[in-house]
């Protein structure tokens, strides 16, 4: 019996080393962590419960049958976040490149099909070569089998990528339709094709870093949501957000403790707004105000700077916040913030997270390469994403919603439940100078009669009291109580049963 | 007494004064201009009227603009403040002619001492002690060194021209005065073209030393003690207190005596200061005379009780002194801190902007202003006073229009040591973000044993900060309180955390005792034994130290009581820890457990990159004009781009000669701070 305990203990040592301290050495000194270290660290302590220690590849052709590593390049398993239950696969770098065969992918999938059986996120850890050559087609099978799973499991439980070294070819195309991408700067890249192939078939000269490192993805292609510094970094910042999400799609997102009065008064956001209507202010200001102790996990930071997406809490309860920012081209929508600010909120939809929308929007960014891009389809994006979301949604407009861009941003006619305006808003079609300049057309020769119109329409329009007179605003609030009437709009929305009339799944305009 | 006065300034010293009327039941009226129309003195007072654009010399001291607001709300008299016309005769003139009361002396006081040349005569004629010095020419080399006998060594010998340290020479003996007169004359004669030489007395050492007077109309005239204000960036003051840990009671009644002399001599009738450049032998000699409110007032208010802006007012209503010298009686100490919205860490650059935080620490009232100039006794060992002098509130601007101080922060206790402790705890209280601010140069100099020691000249941030302010790197037992409160801080940080909805029943997360705190290099390992009053944190050498605190996650400010002591930590969450901002220091501290601390040593370390060769973006702008183009040399001093930031214009050079090869940003781009504008070979 005690031989058995000892074989028992030996094989699990033989596979906790992975690839051999030779290789753990490496990948150390190459700023990574092994596998298992980041499962450590992105799991409570000791709560790890380990899937397929033994499982090992069945190819027996260029040799492999030699090299059969226990394990065989995936770690899977589940732990616990706080004390909440996720799933968690880590491809082992230091085994075979961590690249993917049958076998490997078939314990990606086992830990998924739980995942979604019983509830739980599933957090994928990535840092792969890419496909098992030596197996063929066996091995692009097991990506497919990984992708149905990921479709299947998209709007059921969380899924989050994490890129913490190669993720090449159709690797990219897993973390791709999950929910949210994060990456390590410097030791990470993500390309469908790398920089041989591009050079070769484009004469493009390129470093894998630029063409799918951190930066790139996070500033350029927005395909990466967040990058991080290091792997120490980047898994607790994933512990961070996982705080926020519920676990699945028929659980209400978390609440915690919060040491945040709900009824904070914020004097200083009566005057956020300046006085010249063409100043920009940091909308941020307003979004850490309202939030519970400031506290907010910003998605895509660097990209389409124009919006702004994230976390807070409010009254200890997960809110997502989406919120024009002056600071960046006014805060116009267009193709790039549509489609970031437009993913956020089918995220939140799809799992329960009621919206928080800040509104201070001139209108959709006019141009050619708006609309060759194609901005109608893109901007539509986001309108149809607020109209279908049935979370609770809360908007506020600090100042500017002007035109079409009023109607996208949470309006009431996108059944948003409470719009509430500050003094300072102006909801109206465009501003008073354009305004001006298409109704009194006659007058353009005239620059006195047109600024009397201008003043005209100003005094009319540029004021929320017009559509609060319409309900198309519940209320004028001051800004100052802005947290403390949020706060008790979203507390009054926790039972609200939002509809949608029964459809196989719509058609949004991808 | 008056019913309603107008206070012709803005910011701190306006609000001073409203307070002070408003205590007697005066009305009072503001004058703003338009960046001041939400400004805090508006707010408080009980009228205000707008007098025009923002730049000042368009508004605040546009005297016709002045007395229109005078006349337009009838107020009887007007409190000038500091600056702005508060040494104007014209100003007080003006208001004379209308029979409008100025709070401040007779214009006959203030034409006397507004000109260098004729107050030290004055001061001379009433027996002040001056500079000694000999004013006439000096013919030659011989001539220079009977005078400097004269005035007896160390002399300075200086062009009549001269400025800028051309043509200045310092001589100890007969041998330096000779060579010194020699070669500052030919100094002279090239740089100037003048070569007319004079020489007189070099102060060693020297202290900027004030006595604070006060004189009534009837002829009566008090010193309320000293304010030493030798901690000064170049000619700025930044710090002050009262008294002055240098003088002794003989040279402080001396001094004393002598400002009110000259007081009297000038028919001086209000508050002034007669300045004073004091030496390491206590040799004191006038500088000049202030016949204002002194910015740094509150110091003398604090440790003597009285209101100085209430005195002024009623001297001016005509009221004879109601405290006679033998009433003033110095108490405690005091000290001034000047909070300006300059960034420290980039050579006190003037910084503007939206306060997105401004907290103050707690005023609290002790010590002999409590009593309001009718103290009794000595105050108890251990009282306290904080007193914040302010003109901004949180969410308001700090525009580039005006003198870029925002509070004046003061602490009194019956020591220095106490003061200077107080003042330690509220620079560490007090949140100022959105701008750049000194705070954490002020504490640095809290904390500085020159000063704590009070061996402190003019020439004290000159010397001991000759390369700018780095930052502060705290002593080890900083340090380790700091750890302390960080361990036992993120522990209740990571409990809240594991109490979070959803969570698998009896399989919750535990959070261990066992802690690795890094800061500054430092690595501690510590055992947290918590309870339910506070956190006992012992350090892998067995010492610990004993944490209590009321913060609660997600708080900015922490204050703790570490082992007895007071600590005051501004906390901001960082991945893993907090950023710390204490004493002056700004550092990360990281507290992990030991499994996570032992891979995070694995973490390369990233160096921040080189902008060595980068032009960053000094503020929040838009790019108006790029004015080079990749592939150009420039040289040194050559405009590169233009930045507009709060309406205005900033043309950023070239530091040195080089090739653009990279421009990031095109005119019509919104930067922020640090932002890569363009780099260079």
């Amino acid at each position: 019996m005690k031989d058995i305990l000892t074989e028992l203990e030996n094989r699990r040592k033989g596979a906790r080393l992975g690839g051999g301290q030779a290789r753990i050495d490496a990948q150390h000194g190459r700023g990574k962590l092994t596998a298992r270290e980041r499962i450590e660290l992105l799991l409570d302590e000791g709560s790890f419960e380990e899937f397929d220690m033994f499982v090992t590849h069945r190819c027996t052709d260029f040799g492999m049958e030699k090299q059969k590593p226990a394990g065989d390049g995936v770690v899977t398993g589940w732990g616990t976040i706080n004390g909440r239950q996720v799933y968690v696969f880590a491809q082992d770098f230091t085994v075979l490149g961590g690249s993917v065969s049958a076998t490997h992918a078939a314990k990606i999938c086992k830990i998924m099909d739980m995942a979604m059986q019983n509830g739980a996120p599933v957090i994928g850890i990535n840092d792969s070569g890419g496909a098992r050559i030596q197996e063929g087609v066996d091995s692009l099978a097991g990506y497919g089998e990984v992708f149905q799973r990921n479709i299947m499991a998209s709007g059921v439980v969380p899924q989050i990528s994490m890129i913490m070294g190669p993720c090449a070819g159709g690797a990219v195309y897993s973390p791709a339709m999950t929910d949210f991408i994060f990456m390590v700067k410097d030791s990470s890249y993500m390309f469908v094709t790398g920089p041989d192939v591009v050079k070769t078939v484009t004469n493009e000269l390129v470093t894998a870093e630029e063409l799918g490192g951190a930066s790139t993805h996070t500033k350029k292609s927005s395909v990466a949501d967040a990058a991080f510094e290091n792997d120490v970094e980047a898994l607790a910042e994933v512990r961070r957000l996982v705080d926020f999400l519920p676990l699945n799609n028929r659980q209400k997102p978390p609440v915690r403790p919060f040491f945040d009065d709900p009824e904070r008064i914020e004097e200083s956001l009566d005057t956020l707004i300046p006085q010249n209507p063409n100043q920009p202010y940091d909308m941020k200001e307003l979004i850490l105000k309202i939030a519970d102790e400031g506290d907010f996990f910003e998605i895509q930071e660097d990209f389409a700077k124009n919006i702004i997406t994230g976390f807070i809490r409010l009254e200890g309860r997960s809110v997502g916040v989406v919120a024009n920012q002056p600071m960046v081209l006014a805060g116009v929508l267009d193709i790039d913030s549509a489609r970031k600010a437009a993913r956020f909120v089918r995220f939140c939809d799809c799992f329960d997270i009621p919206l928080l929308t800040l509104v201070d929007v001139p209108g959709f960014l006019p141009g050619t390469t708006q609309e060759y891009n194609g901005v109608i389809k893109h901007g539509a994006k986001l309108l149809f994403a607020y109209g279908e979301a049935t979370v609770p949604k809360v908007t506020v407009i600090t100042r500017k919603a002007y035109g079409g861009a009023y109607v996208v941003m949470a309006s009431k006619h996108l059944r948003a439940d409470i719009n509430y305006a500050w003094p300072t808003s102006e909801v109206a079609v465009m501003g008073a100078k354009g305004a001006t300049e298409i109704i009194h057309r006659a007058d353009l020769g005239d620059p006195e009669k047109i600024a009397k119109h201008a003043k005209d329409y100003e005094d009319r329009f540029a004021n929320p009291f017009v559509a609060a007179e319409r309900g198309f605003i519940d209320e004028v609030i001051q800004p100052r109580s802005t947290r403390k009437r949020v706060a008790r709009t979203f507390a009054s929305l926790r039972n609200k049963q939002g509809q949608m009339p029964w459809k196989k799944h719509d058609n949004i305009p991808l | 007494m008056f019913k309603k006065i107008l206070i012709a300034n803005r910011g701190e010293i306006a609000c001073r004064v409203i307070k002070t009327a408003r205590k007697m039941g005066i009305s009072t009226v503001a004058i703003y201009s338009d960046a001041d129309a939400h400004a805090l003195h508006v707010r408080m007072a009980d009228e205000a009227v707008h007098i025009g654009p923002p730049p000042a010399n368009q508004s605040y001291i546009v005297i016709d603009k002045v007395m229109e607001a005078i006349r337009k709300t009838g107020a009887e008299a007007v409190h000038p403040g500091y600056g702005f016309l508060s040494e104007n005769p014209k100003f007080a003139q003006a208001l004379e002619r209308e029979g409008v009361i100025f709070v401040g002396p007779p214009v006959g006081a203030i034409e006397a001492m507004g000109d260098k040349i004729t107050s030290k005569k004055i001061a001379q004629e009433a027996g002040v002690s001056t500079v000694p010095g000999y004013m006439g020419l000096i013919g030659d080399a011989e001539e220079a060194v009977k005078i400097s006998r004269e005035v007896g060594y160390p002399v300075m010998i200086k062009a009549s021209a001269g400025g800028g340290g051309k043509g200045m020479r310092i001589a100890w003996s007969d041998e330096e005065a000779r060579e010194g007169f020699q070669s500052s004359k030919n100094e002279a004669a090239s740089s100037f073209g003048d070569d007319r030489i004079f020489i007189e007395k070099f102060v060693t050492q020297p202290r900027h030393i004030e006595i604070q007077v006060l004189c009534d109309s009837h002829g009566n005239g008090i010193y309320l003690g000293e304010r030493e204000c030798s901690i000064q960036r170049r000619n700025q003051k930044v710090v002050e207190e009262a008294p002055s840990p240098f003088l002794d009671a003989a040279t402080r009644k001396a001094m004393g005596e002598q400002a009110v002399a000259l007081a009297k001599a000038v028919g001086y009738a209000s508050a002034g200061t007669v300045e004073f450049i004091v030496d390491g032998q206590k040799n004191f000699y006038f500088l000049e005379m202030n016949t204002r409110l002194q910015v740094e007032h509150p110091v003398t208010e604090l440790i003597t009780g009285v209101d100085l802006v209430e005195q002024m007012i009623r001297v001016a209503s005509g009221e004879p002194l109601s405290i006679t010298q033998d009433d003033v009686k110095l108490i405690g100490w005091a000290i001034e801190n000047r909070l300006y919205a300059e960034d420290p860490y980039r050579n006190f650059l003037p910084s503007t902007g939206r306060l997105t935080r401004y907290r103050p620490p707690a005023e609290i009232a002790a010590g002999p202003l409590l009593k309001n100039g009718k103290w009794q006794g000595e105050a108890p060992a251990g009282d306290a006073a904080v007193r914040n002098d302010t003109g901004v509130f949180e969410g308001g601007e700090i525009s580039i229009y005006y003198d870029p101080m925002i509070a004046k922060l003061c602490t009194w206790a019956p020591t220095r040591a106490e003061a200077i402790e107080a003042m330690r705890v509220a620079l560490d209280s007090f949140e100022v973000e959105g701008i750049g601010h000194n705070l954490p140069f002020l504490s640095a100099v809290m904390d500085h044993p020159r000063f704590v020691s009070g061996d402190i000249t003019t020439a004290f941030i000159a010397e001991e900060y000759p390369e700018g302010f780095t930052g502060v790197t705290l002593a080890s037992d900083d340090l380790r309180r700091i750890a302390a409160a960080c361990a036992a801080m993120h522990r209740v940080a990571e409990i809240r955390r594991t109490r979070v909805s959803g969570r698998m029943d009896n399989h919750e997360r535990k959070v261990g005792t066992d802690w690795v705190v890094t800061l500054q290099g430092d690595r501690h390992d510590v055992t947290i034994a918590a309870d339910h009053d506070g956190s006992t944190v012992t350090f892998a050498d067995g010492q610990a130290l004993r944490v209590t605190s009321d913060w609660t996650p997600g708080a900015s400010l922490a204050r703790l009581d570490v082992n007895g002591e007071t600590v005051v930590l501004k906390a901001t969450k960082i991945t893993g820890g907090f950023r710390i901002r204490t004493r002056g220091a700004d550092i990360k501290v990281h507290v992990r457990t030991p499994r996570q601390a032992e891979l995070a040593l694995l973490m390369p370390e990233k160096l921040p990159p080189d902008t060595s060769k980068m032009l960053l973006c000094p503020m929040p702008g838009l790019i108006v004009k790029i004015n080079v183009a990749e592939g150009d040399e420039v040289q040194e001093g050559q405009a590169l781009c233009t930045v507009e930031a709060m309406k205005m214009e900033n043309i950023l050079r070239a530091e040195r000669k080089g090739v653009v090869t990279k421009i990031n940003a095109a005119p019509g781009d919104s930067m922020g701070v640090d932002a890569v504008i363009m780099e260079f070979e």
